[in-house]
């Protein structure tokens, strides 16, 4: 792209304004971001002083941007983190994280040196070939989208990572320390009894056999819903048939039935029969749920086959059975990669129906298992040890098999 | 073929029926074949999905309550008084009969019982006769909670060391059975009346429906925005990408209770984070508090729904990553030459995704919106496990729950979950008629 260029003085639409919008907010968002991961990790009782942050972040950018554009170099970034290192020092009068220096001062040290390193090259990114004046529109344009983008990055990645940050480090704390300070999710190394709510939960809990239980469950629903899927979806890809299209299409209004819906008659009557308060039960209602998913996913990715080879298999002799054993599964399995790991996920992860349906804790799945801890009687760390176990597993799954199960979300990603 | 053959009228008929290619005995072993491998998806599909809907209609017009699930039985209870008794000596057995259910009379209750050698009972109660050593009672009906009690002198005929074990040694039988509340051809329109004419039922509409359209925009736009972050190549980006799905691939039930956690006004870190930087003053009760301030519009003052906005954004948290994998597939397929065109034609950044972008996400975004919404709309674990329906929360799908199981009134429950089924009807419809042709 070609370089920056200065079309006239200073102006609302000039790179002197980007530069102030980027050194405020960055300055602001990361001296938050620095100062409570600092608490958190610490436990230090952190006040940071975003005030003084927002303005060093604004002194550091109109430092760059004041620096002609062909004379800034790796030198220029280098002033540009004194300037914002001394604004932040005299603003927030010597304490950068609103704390006294003797406090843990290693982690304050620490923490300024990523503050300063990353709101400054957050900075030099945005505006370092920016020039000062007024820019083209379609510059200034560039150089805002620059900062949103910027900005962006940290919301989401802030908004995902916190939760699950909190929901790990929780597990490993006890419930007078949390409420002592709930900033403080430092982890003490040398605990001897750091993963005490786990132990509990594995042994007063159960949760070894609520893995089992729910591995089980999953991989029950991925092979019950495969065997019946593959055959429809064949069916509906490939056979001629009245009622295909009008089929194909219905299948997409299965799923949009609420499980709410069918609880109540689904206890109602499991209860009758006595299949309520068992496994079986739910290996009943499980493919059911996940089979026109499946199904819709299988017959769109069959289609997509090329059926000359199908074809001249049955040419060959080979039974319509014996083509889709023999030639479409073996081309499918990455489709059947996909939609296992789509199926295995609800399945993992469904809560209403084994929250209503299982009394027995011998027989509990993690969700049902999870929901038995949410008690006012135990502690909290043991409920989110408990989330962490239910968690693990899948997450292991999704990092292991990601371009599957990508594929798999995004062609049933309309469910959920 | 055959009757095809047969008449002219009846082939030109064939023809107007049949595709073209006609209806040969190929295509009929074909359409056999399909249909066979389709059954056991019919199965399934119509034991589990389409025979509960129709038994939620049969349900909601049915007085039964959670209780009514297992049929009433009579039961009967023997007791003696006394151990050891010397022979000529009495004692008392009393017989309760009683039926445990609730609501539903027991019908042909009776019981049997047999005596054991060497004692005697003096049966004075005109229900019962003593034939042989066997005792049979039959009281006919039995109310609902109903109970017969039955005392009767016994005589040892020798001495007994422990009449308690020895008369109950032998078990009484009760018999009579009620009819099953679920097969009765008792109805009732009063679970309707019920759920239209708690105050509450539009509070609870009008919660459904708001959080229905703000999670499902929110969730919508929360994914456009990550897709733009992530729309160009750069280092990390994979990983980016794996860390946005995080929220949805988690167990609904972990994230949950982790935000719960998170929230908590006590002991919860967002509020400790927040007083810390000292936005606020004092904790906030983010799940447990129905309103907080007032908004004034247009000179009509509207409490802002604190609650229910927490739970939206949790809903918009959880399933961005769906948006946000559609329309991050869509936009890498739009074809770059447009783009190329646009930068030679001087349209700035704005200018190309306002123009050029988002006509082209227009349709994945009103599929997305439209099947979002449904999904939304039926979502229930979710606002379950964070608020319970407290707060102001309640939907419809909560509502649901909270008749049937809270309250234990399964009538009533699945009352509510026909209308959630009438307004989901009408979302499809309108969801078909906009619907796109395309596959």
């Amino acid at each position: 792209m070609a370089a920056l260029t200065q079309t006239g003085g200073y102006g609302l639409r000039s790179g002197l304004a980007v530069a102030a919008l980027a050194g405020l907010s960055f300055g602001l968002v990361f001296m938050i971001v620095v100062g409570v991961t600092l608490a958190l990790v610490t436990g230090l009782p952190a006040r940071p002083p975003v005030g003084a942050a927002a303005l060093a972040g604004l002194a550091a950018a109109l430092f760059i941007t004041f620096t002609p554009v062909e004379r800034r170099s790796n030198r220029t970034r280098s002033y540009a983190a004194s300037i914002m290192f001394l604004v932040l020092v005299i603003f927030s009068l010597g304490q950068v994280f609103g704390l006294p220096l003797s406090e843990g001062s290693i982690w304050q040290l620490i923490g300024l040196a990523v503050f300063v390193g990353v709101t400054v090259q957050s900075i030099w990114l945005c505006v370092g070939d920016a020039p000062a004046g007024t820019v083209r529109r379609y510059d200034f344009e560039k150089l805002v989208i620059r900062v949103l983008k910027g900005q962006g990055y940290i919301f989401f990645t802030v908004f995902v990572v916190l939760p699950f940050y909190v929901m790990v480090m929780t597990s490993f704390k006890s419930q007078a320390e949390l409420l002592a300070n709930p900033l403080d999710f430092s982890i003490d190394l040398g605990k001897a009894n750091l993963f005490a709510s786990y132990i509990e939960l594995f042994t007063r809990f159960n949760f070894g056999t609520y893995i089992l239980n729910s591995a089980f469950v999953s991989v029950c629903t991925v092979l019950v819903t495969l065997l019946i899927a593959v055959p429809g979806a064949y069916a509906v890809a490939r056979l001629r048939f009245r009622g295909r299209d009008a089929f194909a299409r219905s299948i997409l209004l299965i799923y949009m039935v609420p499980a709410i819906v069918l609880v109540l008659p689904l206890y109602a009557v499991f209860s009758q029969l006595e299949l309520r308060n068992t496994i079986l039960g739910l290996l009943i209602v499980y493919p059911a749920t996940t089979i026109p998913v499946a199904l819709y996913m299988l017959q769109g990715y069959f289609r997509g086959l090329p059926a000359e080879m199908e074809e001249a298999g049955l040419m060959d002799g080979l039974t319509r059975i014996g083509v889709i054993i023999k030639i479409t599964l073996p081309l499918s399995l990455p489709a059947l990669a996909s939609v296992g790991l789509y199926v295995f996920m609800i399945a993992w992860n469904e809560f209403l129906f084994a929250f209503m349906f299982l009394d027995d804790p011998a027989i509990f799945t993690l969700p049902r298992g999870v929901a038995s801890l949410n008690s006012s009687e135990l502690p909290r760390e043991l409920m989110m040890g408990g989330a962490v176990i239910a968690t693990v597993p899948i997450m292991a799954i999704f990092l292991w098999l990601e371009r599957f199960m990508v594929q798999g979300l995004s062609a049933g990603a309309v469910k959920g | 073929m055959t009757e095809v053959a047969q008449s002219g009228v009846a082939r030109r008929e064939a023809e107007a029926v049949a595709p073209p290619q006609g209806v040969g005995p190929l295509q009929k072993r074909e359409a056999r074949l399909a249909w066979t491998m389709l059954a056991p998806t019919f199965l399934i599909v119509a034991l589990i999905v389409a025979l509960p809907l129709v038994a939620n209609f049969w349900i909601s017009a049915k007085p039964i309550q959670l209780a009514d699930l297992r049929a009433p039985e009579a039961t009967i209870n023997e007791r003696v008084s006394g151990e050891a008794v010397a022979a000529g000596e009495t004692f008392r057995v009393t017989y309760t009969l009683r039926n445990s259910s609730p609501n539903l009379p027991v019908r042909g209750a009776a019981f049997t019982d047999t005596l054991p050698e060497g004692v005697d009972l003096a049966v004075d109660d005109e229900r019962c006769v003593l034939s042989g050593r066997n005792l049979t009672c039959t009281f006919g009906n039995l109310d609902p909670r109903g109970r017969e009690r039955l005392r009767f002198e016994a005589t040892a005929l020798t001495d007994i060391s422990n009449v308690e074990a020895l008369l109950e040694g032998t078990a009484a039988v009760a018999q009579g059975r009620g009819e099953n509340a679920l097969t009765s051809l008792s109805f009732t329109g009063e679970n309707f009346r019920k759920v239209f004419n708690a105050t509450e039922f539009w509070d609870v509409l009008w919660t459904s429906i708001l959080y229905t359209v703000f999670g499902t925009g929110g969730a919508l736009i929360l994914g456009l925005f990550a897709a733009l972050l992530l729309d160009q190549a750069f280092r990390g980006r994979a990983f980016l990408r794996g860390l946005f799905l995080f929220p949805y691939v988690a167990p609904v039930i972990a994230v949950a209770y982790t935000w719960v956690t998170l929230l908590d006004p006590n002991s919860g870190a967002l509020n400790a984070i927040l007083m810390q930087i000292g936005a606020t003053e004092g904790p906030i009760n983010f799940l447990g508090q129905r309103a907080a301030g007032e908004i004034s519009l247009f000179g009509l003052t509207v409490e802002f729904p604190l609650a229910l906005t927490t739970v939206i954004i949790f809903e918009a948290w959880r399933y961005f990553p769906l948006s946000f994998l559609f329309i991050l597939a869509r936009m890498q397929s739009i074809n770059t030459d447009m783009y190329e065109a646009a930068e030679i034609d001087g349209a700035t950044p704005f200018q190309q995704f306002w123009h050029l972008s988002l006509p082209q996400l227009a349709t994945i975004l009103a599929i997305l919106f439209l099947l979002r919404f449904i999904w939304t709309f039926n979502k229930f674990d979710d606002i379950f496990l964070l608020t319970g329906g407290a707060a102001g929360t309640r939907t419809l799908t909560v509502n649901v729950y909270e008749q049937a199981i809270a309250l234990s009134n399964i009538g009533a429950g699945a009352a509510v979950a026909v209308v959630v089924f009438f307004v989901l009807l009408a979302f499809a419809l309108v969801f078909f008629r906009f619907s796109p042709k395309e596959d």
